[in-house]
């Protein structure tokens, strides 16, 4: 059986998978990082949404032998070992950008990407756009931009430029 | 999705090879499309040739032409400055394919070799009379687009990159289907070094298509009014669940006219 070797949230690993294996299958079931999720499995909804080399990737659309040699991050990467969490998660909460959670990871991801990838600010606009392949049932998507605003000095350090 | 032998050569002429020498193996590129196709058992490939590690990712834009190398992603050419320079509105068609996350992984090879009747990239490479290069030749995109999901790409040819004109002027209007983002109809108008092109995507049954009346109204004088006239007849195109015949008819018009006053 094929190998893969990759780096999931700073920790090597080497796994034998099928050819047909899917990223987001070698993440959940061979590593048990069970917190992203499958949603739609048809590369729509964004549940499935991690960083591979810090681009979000809808992992349930990718294989797992794709990802050889590749730095994953997923949901579980991101707090820090104390427990502290990431800004992005922290807005989630703070925002109430959540209800039943399961679009969440994905959303985080996705929106952590969204602001690495602006420098230079972000709009609503920019946001909502941005967001595009993230479906969320719930909560109607209005607190998820909040707290994608909220997030975006606290990931640069800085206020964004008035417009 | 069936099991196949997935393989990652290092050399174009390892992939050709393989994939001349066995008809049930597939090329992947990005693998938008293809992967949801294996899910779906829609295809059985023998294995899987991952083109990822031939080095066919780049973007190089002299002054009279952009070319972009086969792997390269959506995101890519969206965010190129030199290409939103040079070709603004071929940036400007990336940038609103699929989703970020699509866009990552996405590519342009990918989708022409595939040339779904909705994709974007396609009306592109027509309008702006694009060159598609492959191991073994460069084929004109007048001569590239056979039908829907038909190409002139044979058995073991794999395209290496695609060469676009700079345009005088260029433009893309997309109606974007609500949910999946595919074109329920998008037009693409340039004028260019070819002249007067205009390409029409996610409306005809036989895939992506020049609208040779407006090509001539446009030819005439460049300008939204002088499409006024123009008739888009409804046979030929697709009627579905999401739009008909004749709706899409009349989106031809009403794109072409965004586009050509877009492109100023």
């Amino acid at each position: 059986m094929p190998q893969v070797t990759l780096s999931v949230n700073g920790k090597s690993h080497t796994v034998e998978v099928e050819g047909r294996t899917l990223l987001v299958e070698l993440l959940r079931e061979k590593l048990g990082l069970t917190g992203t999720h499958v949603g739609c499995d048809t590369s729509q909804c964004g549940a499935c949404v991690v960083h591979v080399n810090g681009a979000s990737v809808k992992s349930c659309t990718m294989l797992a032998l794709q990802a050889d040699g590749a730095q994953v991050t997923t949901i579980e990467g991101l707090a820090k070992p104390d427990g502290t969490l990431h800004p992005m998660q922290e807005m989630f909460r703070e925002h109430h950008a959540l209800q039943c959670g399961f679009c969440t990871p994905g959303m985080v991801m996705s929106a952590i990407d969204l602001v690495n990838a602006h420098p230079e600010g972000l709009t609503e606009e920019q946001i909502r756009h941005g967001l595009e392949g993230n479906l969320c049932r719930c909560t109607g998507y209005h607190n998820i931009v909040k707290a994608i605003a909220a997030a975006w000095p606290l990931m640069h350090g800085r206020q964004m430029a008035a417009e | 999705m069936y099991d196949f032998e997935y393989v990652k050569p290092k050399a174009l002429a390892e992939a050709a090879s393989i994939l001349a020498g066995d008809g049930e193996a597939k090329a992947l590129a990005g693998g938008m499309t293809f992967i949801p196709v294996l899910k779906q058992r829609l295809n059985k490939p023998s294995r899987v040739v991952d083109l990822a590690a031939l080095g066919l990712a780049g973007i190089k834009v002299s002054g009279e032409t952009v070319e972009i190398g086969a792997m390269t992603t959506h995101a890519a050419v969206a965010s190129s400055a030199e290409v939103k320079r040079a070709i603004p509105a071929l940036a400007g068609l990336a940038a609103n394919i699929g989703d970020e996350a699509v866009r990552h992984r996405g590519t342009i090879g990918g989708s022409l070799a595939n040339n779904d009747p909705s994709a974007c990239y396609p009306s592109a490479a027509l309008a702006l009379g694009a060159t598609i290069v492959t191991n073994k030749r460069s084929i004109a995109a007048d001569d590239y687009f056979q039908g829907m999901f038909t190409t002139a790409l044979e058995q073991g040819e794999v395209i290496t990159k695609v060469i676009f004109p700079v345009p005088a002027k260029a433009a893309y209007m997309k109606f974007a289907n609500p949910a999946s983002r595919y074109a329920m109809v998008g037009v693409f108008v340039a004028k260019g070094p070819q002249g007067v092109r205009v390409a029409v995507t996610g409306a005809g049954q036989e895939g992506v298509f020049r609208h040779k009346a407006m090509e001539a109204a446009l030819a005439k004088t460049w300008s939204a009014d002088a499409l006024a006239g123009v008739a888009t007849p409804a046979e030929g195109l697709n009627s579905d669940i999401h739009a008909s015949a004749e709706y899409r008819a009349h989106l031809i018009g009403v794109m072409a006219k965004r586009a050509v006053a877009a492109a100023g």
